[in-house]
């Protein structure tokens, strides 16, 4: 968006010394592309720009605090761990989704009813993120041990002679009984021996079950791409199953992995109704988009709420700056 | 590489070596079916280490199944497949000291003209000193040199070509096998590519075997050409005994300049006697050709150029005793060689005649004229349909 008010003042420019060049002639095409135009400085442009300017008023918009609500994320423990889960959403869902994906692409390439297990995978893709969240809290729902289980995973794990777990309550599935350790100089403590983050994880692996399927379809059709007689060259050159996909196909995939991981990420950034609708962001689930929903709705903080909404925008700079990169160079990748 | 002394010794032993050990290859009952449907039916072929052998037919024959059998991309149904006496049935294309030039050479549009070539030494595992020896080498063979670490999409098709085949040598194969190497070529550069080709299978003496749907390049290339149809092998010869003696009605159609009279014995051939053949309308020839027994269906077949053409009423000599009457329909002229249309009026039957264009011009003969053609019995086949 920020570079879409840069591109709004280049075309300004561009309109002035075409119409002092060529006259009214030089305003024609202008006259076609202007109603996108004003759409987008109406839609975007101004928005962004309020939004901007509301990030340094106070929480009723009427006293300039400066940077105050951008303190707020480094003081706030809550901040803290929406910025953090936000990171965990970022490197575990695009990077499972996608890896999971590319796999589930290369394997099903050879597989006899491969049409019929793909759809099966692609179908989550169909269902909005609410409906999958109602889906999975029937996954995870939890009841007390010794009585009836509810939900499929806990279902199982009593059935093997397990203690139920709160899913997505739990911020830690304990392994070992070992002691709490303090790193030194910061004062953290970590006490987690076993696999932390247990209930983000949880809400994380909707998103998997939501993406992956969108992954291993675009990886799937840049696989089929690849030449039959590139691989069979690679073959009768001597190389490995293994040395045919790291050497061959994963490179010539490379182009279409970094368009799916591109839309990936910036799904991932705009995450908000699965961890509201599962945990509301109670239990250190919370993300950067629910919290700002908390700050601008629920406690009418409009200075915090749109420093927010600045911080997820300048997170998503640099994703779109290098995909139009991508395709000014041609997509080529290579 | 080349340039030193000792390179260029080393350069020739190498060479020698190749050719020291390169092997025929021999197909024994060989057969492929896709389900329900027989692309390679039973194919018996011997081809001889170091020699240039050629695939011919019209597409979907299984003359690309074939060689794709030979070079283990694809599993044979039966039959037994031998490079030199080594049986290769099962055996991975890796494994069978074959290399491969792809109709679409399969360059690998991510590495570079020289790491395409690299490639196959780097997967078996030779040593980084010698790969750069052999790459080098290969690479100046080719006349590639200067556009080492240019990527395939910078290059022309020809220059795409060389290096497909710079990648399949460097191996150093014992048989190469080619599916239509010069097919995405221009014509021109057909022609040359053509002479590089069999210039190289000279120098590594090396057996080539090439698959191709067009006969010019067959005969020019080959030592033996095999031409296929339907799964089947039609004829296996050398290129003139294929341009002079078709064994069969489809390699005599698919060859090319044959002009082809369907119709049915009269007599059959013996130790003193020429066959004789009625065709409809045309009346009776005699031409060189099996024991077949009276009535059977066959085809005369004679070669454009084999024809003599006279006035209708001029005398003929006395070995023209096949004749038949036809009028020009068109004239092409096409350089040294002139073709000529001709048409038997009441039966519609399409004839073609070739003459160097010096002798047709002393003819001077016009469109619309009726002529005679005739021709030798000597120089005239009867095929069996």
């Amino acid at each position: 968006m920020a570079v879409a008010i840069g591109r709004g003042a280049i075309a300004l420019g561009i309109i002035l010394s075409n119409v002092y060049r060529r006259g009214l002639r030089g305003l024609l095409p202008w006259f076609y592309v202007g109603p996108a135009l004003v759409f987008l400085l109406l839609y975007l442009v101004l928005p962004v720009v309020q939004t901007i300017y509301l990030s340094f008023l106070d929480g009723r918009s009427q006293q300039f605090v400066g940077w105050d609500n951008y303190r707020f994320f480094v003081t706030h423990a809550a901040a803290g761990i929406a910025l953090r889960n936000n990171l965990l959403w970022l490197v575990g869902v695009t990077g499972v989704s996608v890896g999971l994906g590319l796999v589930l692409a290369v394997l099903l390439d050879r597989v006899r009813y491969e049409p019929i297990i793909k759809g099966l995978i692609f179908m989550p893709m169909a269902i909005s993120f609410v409906g999958a969240s109602v889906i999975w809290r029937f996954v995870y729902a939890y009841r007390p041990a010794g009585r009836e289980q509810l939900g499929i995973l806990n279902a199982i794990v009593t059935a093997l002679g397990g203690q139920p777990i709160g899913w997505t309550v739990e911020t830690c599935w304990p392994l070992a009984d070992w002691e709490p350790i303090t790193l030194p100089g910061v004062g953290w403590v970590w006490s987690c021996w076993g696999i932390p983050f247990l209930n983000t994880l949880a809400l994380m692996t909707i998103m998997i079950w939501l993406q992956t399927g969108f992954c291993m379809v675009l990886l799937s059709a840049a696989v089929k791409g690849i030449p039959s007689d590139l691989v069979d060259a690679a073959r009768v050159d001597g190389a490995t199953e293994p040395q045919i996909f790291w050497r061959i196909t994963l490179p010539l995939i490379r182009p279409t992995i970094a368009v799916v991981a591109t839309t990936v990420v910036i799904v991932v950034l705009k995450v908000f109704d699965i961890v509201w609708v599962m945990t509301g962001g109670h239990q250190e689930t919370e993300v950067l988009a629910s919290r700002m929903i908390k700050e601008m709705f629920n406690f009418r903080d409009f200075g915090r709420g749109s420093a927010i909404a600045v911080l997820l925008l300048l997170a998503v700079v640099p994703v779109m700056v290098s995909t139009m990169r991508r395709f000014r160079d041609g997509e080529d990748g290579l | 590489m080349v340039g030193t002394e000792q390179a260029q010794a080393e350069h020739r032993a190498a060479q020698a070596a190749i050719a020291a050990a390169a092997r025929g290859v021999t197909l024994r009952s060989v057969t492929k079916q896709y389900g329900a449907v027989t692309a390679v039916e039973n194919i018996n072929l011997e081809i001889a280490a170091g020699s240039y052998c050629c695939l011919l037919g019209p597409s979907g024959c299984g003359k690309t199944t074939t060689l794709r059998m030979i070079a283990g991309h694809e599993e044979i149904s039966s039959g037994d497949v031998f490079i030199g006496d080594q049986r290769v049935n099962g055996l991975p294309a890796a494994q069978r000291n074959t290399a491969m030039v792809f109709q679409n050479y399969a360059l690998f549009p991510h590495k570079t003209v020289w790491k395409n070539v690299e490639f196959g030494l780097k997967m078996r595992g030779i040593p980084a000193h010698e790969r750069t020896e052999r790459v080098d080498e290969m690479l100046d063979i080719v006349g590639l040199a200067q556009f080492a670490d240019r990527r395939p999409h910078m290059l022309s098709g020809g220059q795409q070509q060389r290096v497909a085949l710079a990648r399949a040598l460097v191996t150093r194969p014992q048989v190469l096998l080619l599916d239509e190497p010069l097919s995405a070529l221009d014509e021109s550069l057909r022609v040359k590519t053509r002479g590089e080709l069999r210039k190289l299978q000279k120098q590594f003496g090396m057996t080539f075997i090439q698959v191709t749907h067009a006969q010019d390049e067959a005969f020019s290339l080959s030592d033996q050409i095999v031409v296929m149809d339907h799964g089947h092998i039609d004829q296996i010869g050398t290129p003139s005994a294929i341009f002079e003696e078709p064994a069969s009605r489809f390699v005599a159609q698919f060859v090319g300049d044959n002009n082809l009279f369907d119709g049915r014995v009269l007599q059959g051939a013996d130790q003193n006697l020429m066959a004789q053949i009625e065709v409809d309308g045309l009346g009776v020839f005699v031409g060189k050709g099996s024991s077949a027994s009276v009535g059977v269906a066959a085809t005369c077949c004679v070669r454009s150029d084999r024809l003599l053409l006279t006035p209708v009423n001029g005398t003929l000599p006395a070995d023209y005793l096949n004749q038949v009457m036809a009028r020009i329909i068109s004239i092409e002229f096409t350089g040294y060689i002139t073709r000529v249309s001709l048409m038997v009026e009441q039966t519609e039957t399409e004839i073609l005649y070739k003459a160097r264009t010096t002798d047709w011009q002393t003819l001077a003969l016009d469109e619309g004229e009726q002529v005679r053609l005739s021709w030798m019995p000597e120089h005239c086949s009867i095929l069996l349909s």
